[in-house]
């Protein structure tokens, strides 16, 4: 299916950026008028993929940050958010909950609030080359029952 | 955005306001932290009635206030937590942790 509207937004790994990035797909998405619910979801899963990015893929450099958003006419939303950066060894691990390796007072439950927030996350990684998240969520279409 | 704090009969209360994610949590951390080392409070309450939106770097931010706490055997209580806010809080299993007292319905919420 095409979507019905896409689009892409690259950023430095600046954790200033963080909040920027979540408001911009937080906007976009309102075009599906999504639920206040549904939206602090997509921004809390978003929130996480971009912190990711800056505390493990470019723990020590600032590197780029690509996020692709699509959204479709039966509600569904994806968001990709991407980066050059270490990589991820071993996947499986690193999603586990509480599992982290950054000392920083990281609670280690991204990958555990992607998966709670959205209906599905997908994590492909290549040590030195870099890692894409994906996450999915399909907003309940609303009908105009109270005008 | 970021904190006020109070400091009254033992008790050290963080007023939290704005969004707090890994930017936002790193100065927060080290407001709290630099008066909390310095007063020892009995108690110290994280006060969440005007914070828009957290993720699990808050979770982080309250777990490391709670060990810090525990140093010097003093408590953590949670205060006002939004709706929006809760679901995350529970994930993490943070009332093993600390007491929590739930805000009120937000009219937004819904």
């Amino acid at each position: 299916m095409k979507p019905e509207n896409e689009m892409n937004l690259s950023f430095p790994s600046y954790s200033a950026n963080e909040a920027f990035s979540r408001a911009a797909v937080s906007a976009f998405v309102a075009q599906l008028d999504p639920t206040v619910d549904e939206l602090c979801d997509i921004k809390t899963a978003v929130s996480e993929a971009v912190t990711n990015c800056i505390v493990h893929a470019y723990r020590s450099t600032i590197g780029t940050i690509y996020i692709n958003c699509k959204i479709y006419g039966d509600g569904k939303v994806i968001v990709k958010v991407r980066d050059r950066g270490c990589g991820i060894e071993n996947v499986e691990q690193a999603m586990q909950p509480l599992y982290t390796t950054a000392g920083e007072e990281r609670a280690g439950l991204g990958f555990a609030v992607m998966d709670s927030f959205m209906d599905r996350l997908h994590v492909t990684s290549k040590p030195g080359k870099g890692t894409s998240v994906i996450l999915q969520k399909t907003l309940r279409r609303r009908t105009s029952e109270n005008g | 955005m970021g904190v006020r704090l109070i400091f009254k009969n033992a008790v050290l209360t963080a007023l939290l306001s704005g969004e707090i994610d890994h930017h936002a949590a790193r100065e927060i951390r080290s407001e709290i932290d630099g008066t909390a080392e310095r007063v020892k409070p009995q108690k110290l309450i994280l006060d969440f009635a005007d914070v828009q939106f957290m993720d699990s770097s808050g979770v982080g931010l309250i777990m490391g206030r709670c060990k810090l706490m525990q140093i010097w055997n003093g408590t953590v209580e949670i205060v006002n937590l939004p709706p929006k806010i809760e679901r995350i809080v529970s994930l993490a299993g943070l009332n093993q942790l600390c007491t929590i007292e739930k805000g009120e319905q937000n009219e937004a919420g819904k």
